[in-house]
């Protein structure tokens, strides 16, 4: 969709000024980029791939080996069901069938109105409050087809205020700081 | 009993507070002390006691940290510290905790593994789906910055270092120490090959780095104001301190404990009603993943084994991330064996052809299986596609219980990092015991049938 805002590009610099090399900041830049869009779009990336001096290929390339960058829109809220080995045992195909029953999209799809893309899961790190499902990677725990139908009626309501929309991943960012001790150039500060 | 209700909490002691995550929370419950004393002396004698505590690296491996700092050449200029905080094992579930509820401890760790080692700079490598995780450190690093912790002259004394705070995005491989550092580059995370890329030597932008755990670091605060042979103290002879376990499956209290390393046992683990409570339903117990999902299955005859890497090893397994999930009698141990796969399969990065080729080849044999289309010569053709990513007998515990393992931990690998292997464990460990449960799909394959009608 677009290239970064004047306001984002403030905060791309800050984040390429915490590497010793620009590179380094591809992955957060992307994450600034799918902030700003909803997905990872095309011009965005070619933009991430001026800051910090490589080629939109290899922003591309870099970027389409993770899974959190979408390169498609999504639903505004991204729902991934975790059905690994700990939320299998708790039941949790049986929820993931209750989802794609209750959202009326198969697992990848995104409902007619863009609101809610179904997606399975790996692991969420939410092992001991199994069956996990998160929604923008805010985690919904021990859930149950009762607590999804809630949790759904929530965020259609738009009552839920902690999660925010697909993309948005942390609402606190590491702020620049004048007691940043690199003035620059990598490693000055060393004993 | 072995479980010590007098046991101090090394890493999880501020878990009930509710304000720990605040630098006020964290200095009023003794934090930053550690860095103090660190600040205190010499780096090389901070070394020496982490090096005496012996603390094992809780990411998975078990390799000391103290002797892992031991490699780095501390000359060599620049040289970094990276914090490995990509957990997604599957059943572990520890190191979110740890940097949702006490991300100062795991700032204060690292600082102090900072000033031992010299660093020039720390990066702070969070798994990309942790977004609460993420808001928490973020939060608590700016106070520590504004606070003095880190960043210019730390404390008034004229040593400084940068924590930066990186977002992963989504890939179990990153978790390998040379994907993560490859990762931190701003490329794919595919491991890099060990014969020559070690870390200590040729880590970060070819710089020496030392990658550890947010266990490991968790642990270093307590060690810096207690003391190394406090720390020693607790645990068994081989294995020291406390370790993170996280209980999941059919258990009836599951959660993430705080055990003494080395002399609690499964059977606690999963009966003591301080930690599991029991299993589910109080069926009986079929199989259990000692260690995260890349570890050999163990069964009923191995709950009394204590949580020792020099006794789980040998019996053909490993504590790995500390991950345990249990599986009752009512687990259908093939859909067990299929789920494990289809992650390995999903997460392989595609660098080595047998784990990128074998890992989904296996996961379309299970799911035919599954599906009823299975053949009788496919267990002969799993056993093969296994043997191809971990050539020779495999690591895992013998069907016959009080018979010797298959093999030792650790597994032989065809590919640079324990991904592939790791796909062969849940197929070795349950092809091995539940044979029949495999036959029974197999059987089901209405191919057979037509074939009878036809002769």
């Amino acid at each position: 969709m677009a290239r970064l805002s004047a306001h984002n590009l403030v905060t791309a610099q800050a984040i390429i000024a915490r590497y010793p090399k620009p590179r380094s900041a591809l992955v957060p830049l992307c994450h600034l980029a799918q902030e700003q869009d909803g997905y990872l779009a095309e011009d965005a990336m070619q933009h991430v791939a001026e800051l910090i001096g490589c080629t939109a290929a290899q922003v591309y390339g870099t970027a389409s080996f993770y899974e959190m960058f979408k390169l498609h829109p999504t639903g505004k809220y991204l729902v991934g069901v975790c059905t690994n080995i700990s939320c299998m045992l708790s039941g949790a195909f049986e929820l993931l069938e209750h989802c794609e029953r209750s959202l009326g999209v198969p697992v990848g799809g995104t409902t007619p109105d863009g609101m809610f893309t179904l997606e399975e899961v790996e692991c969420s790190a939410a092992c001991t409050v199994a069956p996990a499902v998160q929604v923008n990677y805010r985690y919904e725990e021990s859930v149950t087809p009762e607590s999804f139908d809630t949790l759904v009626a929530q965020l259609r309501a738009g009552t839920r205020d902690d999660i925010p929309p697909h993309g948005v991943l942390a609402t606190v960012r590491q702020t620049p700081t004048d007691r940043w001790a690199n003035t620059g150039k990598t490693g000055e500060h060393a004993p | 009993m072995t479980v010590r209700s007098d046991l101090p909490k090394i890493v999880s002691g501020r878990w009930d507070i509710a304000d720990a995550h605040t630098l006020d929370g964290y200095l009023r419950t003794g934090g930053y002390e550690g860095l103090r004393r660190a600040l205190a002396m010499q780096p090389a004698e901070v070394v020496d006691i982490v090096t005496g505590a012996t603390v094992q690296g809780r990411g998975g491996a078990g390799f000391p940290a103290g002797n892992k700092w031991h490699f780095l050449d501390t000359a060599a200029f620049p040289h970094w510290i990276v914090v490995n905080g990509d957990e997604s094992e599957p059943g572990t579930h520890k190191d979110r905790t740890l940097m949702e509820r006490d991300p100062h401890q795991l700032i204060e760790g690292s600082l102090i593994a900072a000033y031992a080692c010299k660093a020039s700079q720390v990066f702070l490598y969070v798994r990309g789906e942790m977004a609460f995780a993420q808001e928490r450190i973020a939060a608590a690093l700016n106070e520590a910055y504004a606070n003095n912790y880190v960043g210019k002259n730390i404390l008034g004394t004229d040593w400084s270092v940068d924590i930066t705070l990186h977002w992963g995005a989504g890939a179990y491989i990153v978790g390998d120490e040379t994907a993560l550092l490859e990762s931190l580059e701003g490329k794919r995370g595919m491991p890099r090959p060990k014969p020559p890329y070690f870390p200590a030597v040729m880590g970060l932008y070819m710089n020496p780095t030392i990658v550890n755990n947010v266990e490991t670091l968790s642990n270093l605060p307590w060690i810096m104001v207690n003391g190394a042979e406090a720390f020693a103290a607790i645990g068994s002879v081989k294995s020291n301190g406390t370790r993170l376990i996280a209980v999941s499956g059919h258990v009836k209290q599951p959660g993430t404990y705080e055990v003494e390393c080395g002399v609690v046992t499964f059977r606690e683990v999963f009966y003591d009603p301080s930690l599991g409570g029991g299993i589910r339903d109080d069926n009986d117990l079929k199989a259990f993943i000692p260690g995260g999902g890349s570890a050999p299955w163990f069964f009923e005859e191995h709950l009394d084994m204590p949580l020792d890497p020099t006794v789980v090893g040998p019996a053909g397994s490993m504590l790995g991330s500390g991950a345990i999930v249990a599986m009752d009698s009512t687990t259908d141990m093939v859909k067990a064996c299929w789920r494990l796969v289809k992650f390995y399969a999903r997460e392989s990065c595609g660098k080595c052809t047998p784990c990128r080729e074998g890992t989904s080849w296996l996961e379309l044999i299970l799911e035919r299986i599954i599906k009823g289309h299975g053949r009788p010569e496919d267990i002969g053709l799993l056993l093969d596609i296994g043997d191809n990513i971990s050539p020779g007998p495999f690591p895992g515990p013998n069907v016959t219980p009080g018979e010797p393992a298959y093999a030792p931990f650790p597994y032989k690998k065809t590919t640079i990092c324990d991904l592939g292997p790791s796909v062969v464990s849940p197929l070795m460990s349950a092809l091995r015991r539940f044979p029949d449960e495999f036959d029974a799909y197999i059987a089901r394959n209405p191919r057979k049938l037509i074939e009878v009608a036809s002769a």
